[in-house]
């Protein structure tokens, strides 16, 4: 790396109790009596290990950075293992809370760091967009026992990579990837229950794997654009168009010259009419109002990572809805990467209606760009 | 280790580098490579300046900024690019590029005056050779599929699926059904071209997954095509060298909705011989002649072969080569036809090649050829599939590739952080060239998809395996070697990001000049 270039700085956290639950069969480790039920049943760390492969596969890219590591067991005795010497981040007592990640992270964003690389789960990546929102770049090491946010590598190995591609100025661009909430306490009894929480900032590896050969860009993206212009412009006189949250819609929100949200918010749910908002951060009863004999369309998208188009930040969008638009005007629209990325490529809907959820089993078609769609199989 | 690479020895290769500048650089002011004597004084007074002869318009104001060179050193140069080449006659085991042997003698006989100069506005009666032989591959190709007639105007195998989509539009709108009909469906797995013609002939176009089956299921299939559907663009087996068994019922239920089907034969070289597309209900297909028939495969001129039934044949471009009574000539009087597709009538040379392999070779050797690409392919199944950290697509897949077979080293990344980028650049290393990968999308990480072809020999194949086996140990012994690979090339590793940045690459030395060399140059 050429002198006087500033060095780019890297926040590491690790949460050391994340996944212990999952090896001896609870579906989370969140709380101090789930975290005390797991070491009951036997439960070692698993969080280390993890981090450290993605700390090796990090030494394998050529990046020069600045490393920032929480005290003790929540970064720096892995960064340590790993050959690297961190600066000091000190937070909490000897067992580390969910406070403690929060903390570290708004220190470490506040310190300017360019990337911040956590271990953990759906819980850690929740606190640290407390902490952090937006506005710095984040990467999670998948060692939790449950990760639908699509924060996410899809291993140690791939977010050790991507961290240091980032690094060495060869990843770039970031998009905004969904941060899922769950419900552990109810997980914990076999129950799925999720929301959309909100939208982190993660690099994105392009370049990565298929630039060099295609010399494409962000395609998916440019086709999820033009598809939005393409249906703003087409949009039927009268008829109302519920847009569900996510980055997805908030395209069409944008063709529309409504803004990135008619709410400002990435999570709600809005609707128009001709052009013009019909209603904004919709429940289920206001969508239920607005639905008439001029016809509705429901545009959704797709969670990334898990695949649900319905039942996860959008519940508002209920069975009763789409019996009201009918389920044939669901429209749901994705980028192909994203589909491609879906474990078993297959999509889910938990509308809490299981005669709703029959109906919509079957194939549909994805929208992935103008006059491009995909089908895929929902499965309820 | 297997004892493909316990038996292969590994080359020692280094490559020829003779680290020249551009063609562009080279030279002296005043240096040529030949001089030409003065026109006589009675020819210069009856003719005029030279360059009067050329319209006003048309004349350059300024010289072109050509480097000046004599004649010795421009072929040295250019012997010298040739020598930093693998030459194309190394083990390219490139997937569905179907590498193939392009004999000497087929060179030799498309240099001959007979091809070379002939001119497609000459009069038919001086051209009957070049016509029978367009007519005969014809007669062959219909053999080989079915179909009823072929065209060799598309200018290769994607040119040939958009000749389909301009068919297509023909075919429907000749019984009104065009404005209903707009959707091509095809599979994420068929050649990405065919979606593209799809799209540039103006048709919406639906894509099938593959499924557990390992291509799209039936359902999906029947959810797709409704009385919109205009028609099926599909390949088969696709790149993963996975046969669809159920093909004649896909073509059954598009034909049930109303649109056509289309056979895409990029992959012809496994089922060459084994089956016909109009056998399987098929109304049109394409062949690459550049590929599966022997001609070279590269950049070069290309043909992609269309055939269809008789009730497509109309539509077809034109001009068509018929044959009355033992004289040939080109049917221009087609009123339903779709037009051009490219000029005249296809790259003339291609045709004669594949003519030739086609006759060389037989019905018997075409179908000894895909017995063994096949093999080859199964054969260097085993050995790839012995080297620690290669997997194979779809491993839960129990019957057989063809012609090849999508592998994934993601799982030696997972292990080692090695790609198959990195793979790629220290395989040439050892002499033999990077494989192909897999079209876009991908859908295992880090693919590879080699095709043994039956060309290369066992020995070959060996080799290949050898050293895929060889750079995979290095990656888990000495991965700093793979990581900065090449080492033995013309090249060496280079950051490949700039290339996405316009405001770096240059794919001409004019915009080499602007972009990299402002104010340096004057």
């Amino acid at each position: 790396m050429a002198t006087g270039e500033v060095r780019k700085r890297l926040g590491l956290i690790v949460n050391p109790i994340a996944g212990m639950g999952g090896r001896v069969g609870l579906k989370g480790t969140d709380g101090a009596a789930i975290l005390a039920e797991a070491r009951r049943r036997g439960a070692v760390p698993v969080a280390h290990g993890r981090a450290r492969r993605a700390l090796d596969a990090l030494g394998r890219e050529d990046a020069a950075f600045d490393l920032l590591a929480v005290a003790g067991a929540m970064g720096e005795a892995d960064a340590l293992a790993c050959g690297l010497s961190p600066r000091i981040v000190v937070v909490g007592g000897a067992e580390t809370t969910a406070e403690d990640t929060r903390d570290a992270a708004r220190a470490m964003a506040d310190a300017g760091v360019d990337l911040l690389l956590f271990a953990g789960g759906d819980g850690t990546a929740r606190d640290v967009f407390d902490a952090v929102g937006d506005r710095v770049a984040v990467l999670g090491i998948p060692t939790g026992v449950k990760m639908q946010s699509a924060v996410f590598a899809n291993g140690p190995e791939a977010a050790g990579r991507l961290a240091g591609l980032a690094l060495a100025g060869r990843a770039t661009e970031t998009r905004l990837a969904e941060v899922m909430d769950i419900d552990e306490a109810a997980m914990v009894w076999g129950r799925l229950s999720a929301r959309l929480y909100g939208h982190a900032r993660v690099p994105v590896a392009r370049g990565l794997t298929q630039a060099a050969k295609s010399g494409g860009g962000a395609g998916g993206d440019d086709a999820l654009d033009a598809l939005a212009r393409r249906l703003a412009r087409t949009m039927e006189v009268g008829r109302l168009y519920i847009l569900g949250p996510g980055t997805t819609t908030a395209r069409i929100r944008a063709a529309l010259g409504l803004g990135n949200g008619l709410s400002g918010d990435l999570l709600a749910i809005d609707a128009v009419r001709d052009g013009a908002p019909a209603g904004v951060d919709l429940d289920e009863a206001g969508l239920l109002d607005l639905i008439d004999d001029r016809g509705a369309s429901i545009l959704v998208s797709v969670i990334g990572g898990q695949g649900f188009v319905l039942g996860r930040g959008n519940q508002a969008i209920s069975a009763a809805v789409l019996r009201r638009a009918g389920t044939e005007n669901l429209v749901v629209l994705a980028s192909l990467e994203k589909l491609l990325a879906l474990p078993d490529r297959v999509l889910r809907v938990d509308t809490g209606d299981p005669a709703t959820d029959r109906a919509l089993e079957g194939y549909i078609r994805v929208l992935t760009g103008p006059d491009r769609s995909t089908m895929m199989r929902i499965a309820a | 280790m297997t004892e493909a690479t316990k038996q292969s020895k590994l080359r020692r290769y280094h490559a020829a580098r003779w680290d020249e500048p551009v063609i562009h650089e080279m030279g002296h002011p005043g240096r040529r490579g030949a001089v030409f004597s003065q026109a006589e004084e009675g020819v210069r007074a009856a003719v005029g300046d030279a360059a009067d002869l050329i319209p006003e318009a048309m004349r350059r104001r300024e010289a072109p900024a050509l480097p000046e060179m004599d004649e010795y050193d421009v072929l040295r140069h250019f012997i010298h690019l040739s020598q930093q080449t693998l030459g194309m006659m190394g083990i390219s085991l490139f997937g569905t590029c179907t590498m193939k042997y392009n004999s000497r003698l087929m060179e030799g006989l498309t240099a001959r005056p007979e091809v070379r100069a002939v001119h497609p506005h000459q009069d038919e009666d001086t051209m009957q050779g070049t016509l029978a032989m367009i007519h005969g591959l014809d007669r062959i190709l219909r053999a080989l599929s079915g179909m009823d007639r072929f065209v060799f105007q598309a200018g290769g195998g994607a040119d040939a699926a958009y000749t389909h989509c301009c068919v297509t539009r023909a075919y429907h709108a000749s019984r009104g059904e065009l404005e209903q009909r707009d959707e091509i469906v095809t599979t994420i797995q068929t050649h990405p071209c065919n979606a593209a013609t799809a799209a540039t002939a103006g048709f919406k176009v639906v894509t099938l997954m593959i499924e557990e089956n390992g291509y799209p299921s039936l359902d999906a299939l029947k959810a797709a095509v409704s009385n919109r559907t205009a028609a099926l663009m599909i390949n088969d087996p696709d790149d993963m060298g996975v046969y669809n068994p159920e093909i004649r019922e896909w073509v059954r239920i598009v034909h049930e909705a109303g649109g056509l089907c289309f056979y895409d034969h990029a992959n012809f070289n496994g089922v060459m011989g084994k089956l016909r597309a109009r056998e399987l209900g098929f109304d049109a297909c394409m062949y690459m002649l550049h590929k599966t028939f022997g001609a070279p495969k590269g950049n070069g001129p290309a043909v992609g072969a269309y055939g269809c039934t008789e009730a497509l044949a109309p539509f077809l471009p034109s001009p068509l080569v018929v044959e009355d009574e033992g004289r040939y000539r080109l049917d221009r009087d087609r009123p339903q036809s779709v037009g051009k597709i490219r000029e005249f009538w296809g790259n003339v040379p291609v045709i004669l090649k594949a003519y030739a392999w086609a006759r060389a070779m037989g019905e018997a050797g075409i179908d000894e050829a895909s017995d063994l690409s096949v093999l080859a392919n199964n054969y260097m199944e085993k050995g790839l599939l012995a080297i620690p950290g290669v997997t194979k697509s779809q491993p839960h897949l129990t019957q057989r590739r063809l012609e090849m077979t999508r592998y994934s080293v993601g799982k030696l990344q997972e292990e080692t952080g090695i790609g198959i980028f990195d793979i790629a650049n220290r395989m040439v290393d050892f002499g033999i060239d990077a494989p192909w990968l897999a079209h876009e999308p991908w859908l295992v990480p880090e693919p590879f998809t080699p095709e043994a072809g039956e060309l290369w020999s066992k020995e070959d194949i060996d080799q290949w395996i050898a050293v895929l086996a060889e750079v995979a140990r290095e990656a888990r012994e000495e991965p700093e070697t793979v990581k900065t690979a090449p080492h033995n090339q013309v090249v060496h590793a280079f950051d490949p990001a700039p290339l996405e940045d316009p405001d770096h690459w240059a794919m001409t030395w004019r915009a080499w000049q602007r972009k990299h060399r402002k104010g340096k140059h004057d």
